[in-house]
């Protein structure tokens, strides 16, 4: 176990590196001098020799790459140009609200998708499970910024039973809290759920067929003992890591859901980035999700490997 | 007496049947793949015909008609700024479009050579190559594309071009395991023995058999562009205004969501449909061409 840890976490390293190189690398996209691109449209020359300077525009870009990312190692992710403070003030901020518009839609997505997909393997090729495939080829398909605005006219604008948009801190008031996020966790949380009904499908059809559970049906077992005690312990391993893998999808979405019902969250933060070309800000949140996605990889391997034994060699 | 010359017409041959004409076969028995495919053409249709069938031009603007529902006269109603939202719509299906095939395109032209190399080589090169296309995949996908989208400049090219990157990733990946399944071949091994140089090998030999999951997975690409495209436009990062985009017609219809509701429903059911009708098609595609069905 320890090797398999140790390589495992080796790998990380040239990866970690490739990603700062490719955030890094992101400014010499700007168009033309760099210094001017991020003065916008003032274009005052004190505050284009400040931005030289800050940057070190004027050195080798080996160099620059350096200085930023010894920069990065001590926490310092750069600061904000138009807000005037650091990126990691700012990211620390947005982020327990993301974590929480994440967590409930991965609540929405294990409700609806592990059930759907366990009742579509054993209602095999019957009409539960030709339904239920086609329920995640449509949210598989659904843009979810227009679900959300579908969601917002009838919820909130006809029906009037829920806020179309704000968050409240549940700090402030855990019930408003929850009924601001009931509509975007479900929007965010639709299609991981999708994804999981098809994932919990397939593990479970492959575990239906294996030996032990024929052994099981054979001891007399009843059927749901033998599906949800028997199948579904093995079948939940592939599941729930695949489902870490989801995590990316969950952030994308997470964008386009803030903006949708404006949450003032991560992908909030980064969208207002781009439009105030705030480039440090957009090259901070996109390292910490970076950061934060290999984590999350790394725990979905360790975890795949203490259930099962085969991969630890 | 002299033989006669054999005449080939007399001898029995069973018609071999080529492996595509078996995955059309295949597929015509699907009928979701086929509807799938009869929908793509329908919209593909729309954009190549949008200046003849359009009812009006897209972009005039009408004071006298702002935000008017649905009529005979406009069958999807106005806009904001009274626009007809139906010829907004056939004419935002070229946005989509374009944006699906040049994607991936790109996202073919870069990942499948690389992920050939990668995979042939093996060794360093392979190990580099494999840590970046790792470090690419560790960003997820629309955030990547934001980024790029973001430090290009807001354009529908621009935002082509990021989805196209963001997308590069796959392709090679998929690329470079197909050519270690099959590197090994005998018929591989048979063709370097004959002399073959390395170029011809990699393209004669061994791209063929990575031809039929490429097909499915640039069909399932395609339909994640085209929602990334309506994305990247919905958040101001592609298509920019006045051009017609369903992505950015979502955008102003969320604004006036309680007024004109219909200007929200008809770009998000043109995007819906389209990308499950690729979906569809890519689904059946990859049936069709799984030698293990029949």
């Amino acid at each position: 176990m320890t090797a398999f840890l140790l390589r495992r976490i080796a790998l990380i390293v040239p990866t970690l590196f490739f990603v700062s190189v490719l955030i890094f690398g992101l400014q010499q996209l700007l168009p033309g001098d760099p210094a001017l691109a991020m003065a916008g449209e003032e274009q005052d020359p004190a505050v284009i020799a400040f931005l030289r300077e800050k940057y070190h525009l004027d050195r080798p870009l080996p160099v620059r790459y350096a200085l930023w990312i010894k920069g990065v190692a001590q926490g310092d992710f750069g600061e904000s140009i138009r807000i005037k403070r650091p990126v990691k003030d700012l990211v620390l901020e947005k982020l327990p609200v993301t974590g929480e518009l994440a967590g409930l839609a991965m609540f929405v997505a294990l409700t609806i998708g592990v059930p759907a997909g366990i009742l579509a393997a054993v209602k095999r090729d019957t009409v539960i499970d030709y339904g239920a495939t086609m329920a995640a080829l449509w949210g598989l398909s659904i843009p979810n910024f227009w679900l959300g605005i579908l969601l917002i006219l009838i919820f909130s604008v006809t029906l009037g039973w829920l806020p179309a948009s704000g968050f409240v801190s549940p700090a402030e008031s855990l019930k408003q809290n929850l009924l601001t996020l009931i509509m975007p966790a479900f929007v965010l949380g639709n299609a991981i759920a999708a994804v999981m009904m098809r994932h919990t499908r397939s593990a479970m059809l492959q575990v239906l067929d294996s030996d032990y559970v024929r052994t099981a049906r054979a001891k007399g077992l009843s059927e749901w003992s033998v599906v949800l005690r028997h199948a579904l312990r093995n079948a939940l391993v592939p599941v729930v890591t695949l489902g870490a893998l989801e995590f990316g999808a969950l952030l994308s979405g997470a964008v386009l859901t803030e903006q949708v019902f404006t949450i003032p969250g991560f992908g909030k933060l980064i969208v207002d980035a781009v439009f105030n070309r705030d480039y440090a800000v957009v090259q901070g949140v996109v390292l910490c999700t970076a950061f934060a996605y290999i984590l999350l990889n790394l725990f979905a391997d360790i975890a795949y490997a203490l259930v099962n034994p085969r991969l630890r060699t | 007496m002299t033989a006669e010359p054999l005449d080939v017409s007399l001898i029995d041959i069973e018609p071999v049947e080529a492996p595509w004409q078996r995955t059309v076969r295949q597929l015509k028995k699907r009928r979701m793949a086929v509807a799938g495919l009869v929908v793509v053409l329908f919209f593909v249709a729309l954009a190549i015909l949008a200046p003849l069938i359009s009812p009006y031009d897209p972009l005039a603007t009408s004071w006298s008609a702002v935000r008017k529902p649905p009529s005979s006269l406009h069958p999807f109603g106005t806009d904001e700024i009274g626009r007809d939202v139906l010829a907004r719509i056939i004419w935002g299906s070229r946005a989509s479009l374009l944006a699906g095939v040049v994607s991936v395109s790109l996202a073919l032209a870069v990942g499948v050579p690389v992920g050939l190399v990668s995979g042939y080589l093996g060794g360093v090169v392979d190990g580099i190559l494999m840590r970046l296309i790792d470090a690419m995949l560790a960003i997820p996908f629309l955030i990547l594309a934001i980024a790029l989208a973001a430090f290009l400049g807001p354009s529908l090219l621009n935002a082509m071009i990021a989805i196209g990157i963001s997308q590069t990733p796959i392709f090679t990946r998929l690329t470079r395991g197909q050519v270690l399944v099959v590197k090994h071949e005998e018929y591989i091994e048979a063709a370097r023995a004959v002399g073959n140089p390395h170029y011809r090998i990699v393209l004669r030999h061994i791209f063929p058999n990575i031809v039929p999951p490429l097909l499915v997975q640039a069909t399932l690409a395609a339909a994640a562009a085209i929602i990334a495209e309506a994305s990247l436009s919905f958040l101001g990062l592609g298509q920019q205004p006045p051009d017609p985009s369903w992505g950015s017609m979502l955008n102003t219809a969320k604004n006036f969501i309680s007024q004109a509701p219909w200007m929200a429903l008809w770009p998000g059911l043109a995007i819906f449909l389209l990308v499950l009708s690729l979906n569809l098609f890519g689904d059946g595609l990859r049936d069709a061409l799984d030698p293990r069905r029949g």
